[in-house]
């Protein structure tokens, strides 16, 4: 577990921020999850704008031929092109047609086709979809290839090609636009199915005995349903759409009442009345807005949903002292937050750090953390997922996620505030001056913090050419010093690879050399070494240990590992729910905890390990 | 890079063949009594197996497809069974037409769809919002009936703008751009909301990756960092969406060009299709299908340059 992890909670997506449904965490309690949902939608405006349009729309549909008048053919010669009257509410057709007759049959049409081709979609994509995510292999690649193809064929054509060949029939031209648009479903379906099939809970199914089937029917399909819902949506509304074109270029059954066929009668007689067109148009446009509004207020009642489960994941893990602080919090108390007198490279005093939440409250994720660096020397910042430590760190460097706010106390960088004492938001002005060239970072996660399009050697050089202003050829050849500097065989090599040509070790190495590039008096590593090998770990600390005496440079390391700390550390800030614990030397600390939270940590580390091989040799070997 | 080229060539090759095999065989397979449609009711017996003869449609199906996939690779898609104009012929002087209109729409399309798309992502607010709601309005109206509302209202009944356009693209850029501003913006407006919203969440998805945050933190500025590195990350997921959005167009113009009378590739395909005029529906199938597979081939190009992992693999 790491505290990225917490950061990405954090920074949950607004409503709508993406256009793709996400299929993921949908849990197995299928029913229940599928319940809050639905509660959520019908709280939503939108959502019940929507469902109302779609339920007027299909009971007009349905009550078709006990609501129209006349027939859908039926036509008065002698009274063609009328205003709308007693007899016609909306008026007549050029063939002297009741326009509003016209007007439902062709809603029971278009309703019915959608609902065809969203059907023939469905069951061709969704089985695809589940036994190419299930099983891949050979099924998987021959069914891309097919995909591949249908996806590159322009609908409407496809449909001209159908009728010259089928003649006009809407149902045929719905079941081939049906099989054309199955891929969306598969796509979907496939993508869901990979994404659940290794996870433990699927494994324990299996392990357990129950077959494929009944496996894909109890878990894969409570993931994949409400995506589905979502796309039918759309669906729905792109086949209107289409037949409604179709129609309006007269390849349709001249037999049949349609909104295509009255949008095109209406556009022959566009001089005489205009309002011809008006009904169809507007029939359409609130069918499909209709659908396409339904489809977005899913979404969004999904994507609600997993913001509360974050939320209450989070508040599990940040226990009683962080709960919730009231209302606005208390603007910090200035008379608190004491400068002091000596000079530290960083001091940070009270700080609080929290996010505002939907109810107006501000959830603090870090409380009342003080403590200083010096240059040379290296603090670690202990604590366990959610402890506020990387938040901690991240307020520092100026790079907490954009609705963070620094809700109490200040921090110094070498005697000047970047954060004043009263101030909302760290001073991008001030950090942006400072970051680079006197604060740099050492991340986590090697792989995903290279950019994956730009040579390792773009990513070294650029940042010393904008930040000491030096020509390329200098910063180059720097480049090539720093990367033999921290233990790279060849520099030549791996400045000229791409991040994903070299290993996670390797892009650590990389991005340490990044770090302390520009000479800077301060580096803040978070969890540097968890993501590597064991061995590589090792390499890595005694790297970072050798760099720091020989610059001279003060370190932050927040790790959760004791380990690290003994290894590495001059003093150490022990961390929980926000709050910090104890500091002091690490020796003191190590020796004589006098926080109970310190000592569980200490024991957890020291007695864990002859358990915990026990517990992953017996994870390994499943009693089947 | 040469031999990703000559993969995807080749896969794009095998589509067109595929394609061509299956549309051909739908096709004739499935239309009756061909002759007797073309003669007319009147027509003997022996006139229709005269003319069954004529057109070739006594030789087996299959014989007949690989004669017709021989003429097609010289350059011969037979000749239209009403007209008796070549296929090749009437596509030819058709194309232009569409094509201008579809491609200066994809443009437009690229342009607009990345300026709002990355100003939403980026300033979030109150431009977000407005983009948000503009595509929920842009994917309930079809394209054609955006058309149709052009036409009524700014050109019919405010007579800013030609209602129908003959004008091809040799008259010249002024009378071109006046007559064709219609047509093009219908074409283009689903095409900006749908991709502003994609190229929006692409931007937004790159944003929140890590070495966004590790860039800032080497002192990177802000546009930099946006402009070289979010962007080009961005991109890829932009292509796809536009490649997309240009294959449904291809279909869309077909009812656009019926809206504004223009000569294009549409008029064609509808004569064609209400006949059952099979070897000009061929043709027109073939040709659209050729000009997906390129535009395919180049999104994957473009992309491979973008992308360095899919370059290598």
């Amino acid at each position: 577990m790491s505290d990225s992890v917490e950061t990405a909670a954090v920074a949950a997506p607004a409503p709508g921020t993406s256009t793709q449904p996400a299929p993921t965490h949908t849990g197995q309690s299928g029913t229940v999850v599928r319940s809050t949902v639905l509660r959520r939608l019908f709280k939503n405006p939108l959502g019940i704008v929507a469902m109302a349009i779609l339920l007027v729309i299909s009971l007009l549909a349905v009550l078709a031929p006990v609501l129209a008048p006349f027939e859908e053919n039926y036509s008065n010669i002698a009274k063609t092109l009328a205003a709308p009257d007693s007899v016609n509410i909306l008026g007549t057709d050029s063939a002297g047609r009741d326009v509003w007759s016209r007007l439902l049959f062709g809603a029971q049409l278009t309703l019915l086709s959608a609902l065809l081709c969203a059907g023939v979609a469905i069951a061709i994509g969704l089985p695809a979809g589940l036994i190419a995510g299930y099983y891949a292999g050979k099924f998987e690649a021959v069914s891309n290839w097919v995909v591949s193809i249908l996806m590159s064929l322009p609908g409407l054509i496809v449909l001209l090609t159908i009728r010259a060949a089928f003649g006009p029939s809407v149902w045929i031209s719905m079941i081939a636009f049906g099989i054309l648009i199955s891929p969306s479903y598969f796509r979907l379906t496939r993508t869901a199915v990979q994404s659940v099939r290794n996870e433990l809970y699927v494994d324990a199914a299996r392990v357990s005995g129950l077959s494929d089937w009944s496996i894909i029917a109890r878990h894969i399909f409570s993931v994949v349903r409400a995506p589905i819902i979502i796309q039918t949506a759309a669906i729905a509304g792109v086949a209107i759409a289409i037949q409604s074109g179709l129609e309006f270029l007269g390849l349709g059954d001249p037999s049949k009442a349609t909104w295509g066929v009255m949008l095109s009668e209406g556009f022959k007689n566009v001089y005489l009345t205009p309002t011809l067109l008006f009904w169809p148009a507007l029939a359409m446009a609130l069918t499909i807005g209709g659908l396409v509004l339904l489809g977005n207020a899913i979404r969004d009642a999904l994507e609600d949903g997993e913001k509360i489960k974050h939320r209450k994941k989070k508040a599990t893990l940040e226990g009683s002292t962080a709960a919730p602080a009231a209302a606005r919090p208390s603007r910090k108390s200035v008379a608190a937050v004491d400068a002091g007198t000596e000079h530290h490279l960083v001091k940070v005093t009270n700080l609080g750090v929290g996010y505002p939440q939907a109810d107006g409250s501000i959830k603090k994720v870090v409380d009342d953390v003080s403590f200083h660096v010096d240059r040379g020397e290296i603090l670690g910042i202990v604590g366990e997922s959610g402890s506020g430590k990387s938040q901690t760190a991240f307020s520092i460097l100026g790079l907490l996620p954009d609705n963070a706010r620094i809700v109490a106390g200040s921090i110094q960088f070498d005697g000047n505030y970047t954060v004043a004492p009263g101030e909302e938001l760290v001073s991008q002005a001030r950090l942006s001056k400072l970051r680079g060239r006197r604060i740099s970072y050492i991340p986590q996660e090697p792989m995903s913090n290279l950019d994956p399009a730009f040579t390792i050697g773009y990513q070294l050089v650029t940042p010393m050419v904008r930040v000491l202003g030096i020509a390329k050829e200098e910063a180059r050849k720097r480049a090539l010093k720093l990367l033999t500097d921290v233990g790279i065989t060849n520099p030549e090599r791996t400045f000229n690879a791409y991040p994903h040509e070299v290993s996670g070790g390797m892009a650590q190495r990389v991005l340490i050399a990044g770090a302390i590039s520009c000479e800077p008096d301060l580096v803040i590593a978070d969890e540097p070494t968890t993501a590597l090998d064991v061995t590589v770990q090792a390499d890595v600390l005694d790297l970072l240990r050798e760099l720091q005496q020989r610059l001279n440079i003060g370190v932050i390391l927040v790790t959760h590992n004791f380990g690290v700390v003994a290894d590495l550390c001059d003093r150490v800030a022990v961390m929980q729910n926000g709050r910090l614990v104890e500091e002091g030397s690490v020796r003191d600390i190590l020796r004589n905890p006098k926080e109970p939270y310190t000592r569980t940590l200490l024991a957890s580390m020291l007695e864990g390990k002859t358990p915990m091989s026990m517990l992953v040799s017996r994870q390994k070997e499943p009693v089947a | 890079m040469i031999r990703f080229i000559a993969k995807r060539l080749g896969s794009g090759l095998a589509v067109l063949f595929v394609v061509s095999a299956i549309t051909f065989f739908l096709l004739y397979m499935s239309s009756g009594s061909i002759a007797r449609n073309i003669l007319g009711d009147q027509a003997t017996a022996e006139q229709v197996a005269l003319k069954e003869a004529e057109l070739g449609l006594d030789q087996p199906l299959v014989a007949r497809y690989f004669s017709w996939v021989f003429d097609a690779l010289g350059g011969n898609l037979g000749a239209s069974w009403f007209t008796s104009e070549p296929v090749a012929n009437s596509l030819a002087s058709r194309i232009p037409v569409t094509m201008t209109m579809v491609f200066a729409a994809m443009i437009l399309i690229a342009i607009c769809a990345t300026l709002i798309g990355v100003t939403a992502a980026v300033k979030r607010g109150w431009v977000d919002r407005v983009v948000q709601v503009g595509a929920i309005i842009g994917d309930s109206i079809p394209g054609f009936v955006i058309g149709v509302i052009l036409v009524t209202v700014l050109a019919i009944q405010l007579g800013l703008f030609p209602a129908t356009s003959t004008i091809s693209p040799e008259s010249g850029p002024d009378a071109w751009v006046y007559s064709m501003s219609l047509p093009v913006i219908a074409l283009l407006v689903n095409g900006v909301t749908g991709g502003a919203q994609q190229i929006r969440s692409a931007v937004i998805k790159q944003l929140e990756r890590d070495y966004v945050r590790t860039l800032r933190s080497r002192g990177i500025g802000e546009r930099e960092i946006l402009f070289k590195h979010v962007l080009r990350s961005a991109a890829p997921a932009g292509l796809t969406v536009l490649s997309l959005q240009l294959i449904g167009m291809l279909g869309g113009v077909v009812i656009i060009e019926q809206i504004f009378a223009l000569p294009g590739m549409g008029p064609l395909a509808v004569t064609a299709t209400g006949q059952s005029d099979l070897p000009v529906v061929m043709g027109v199938v073939m040709y659209t299908v050729g000009v997906v597979i390129v535009v395919n081939l180049l999104v994957d190009v473009l992309n491979g340059w973008l992308n360095p992992k899919v370059r290598v693999s």
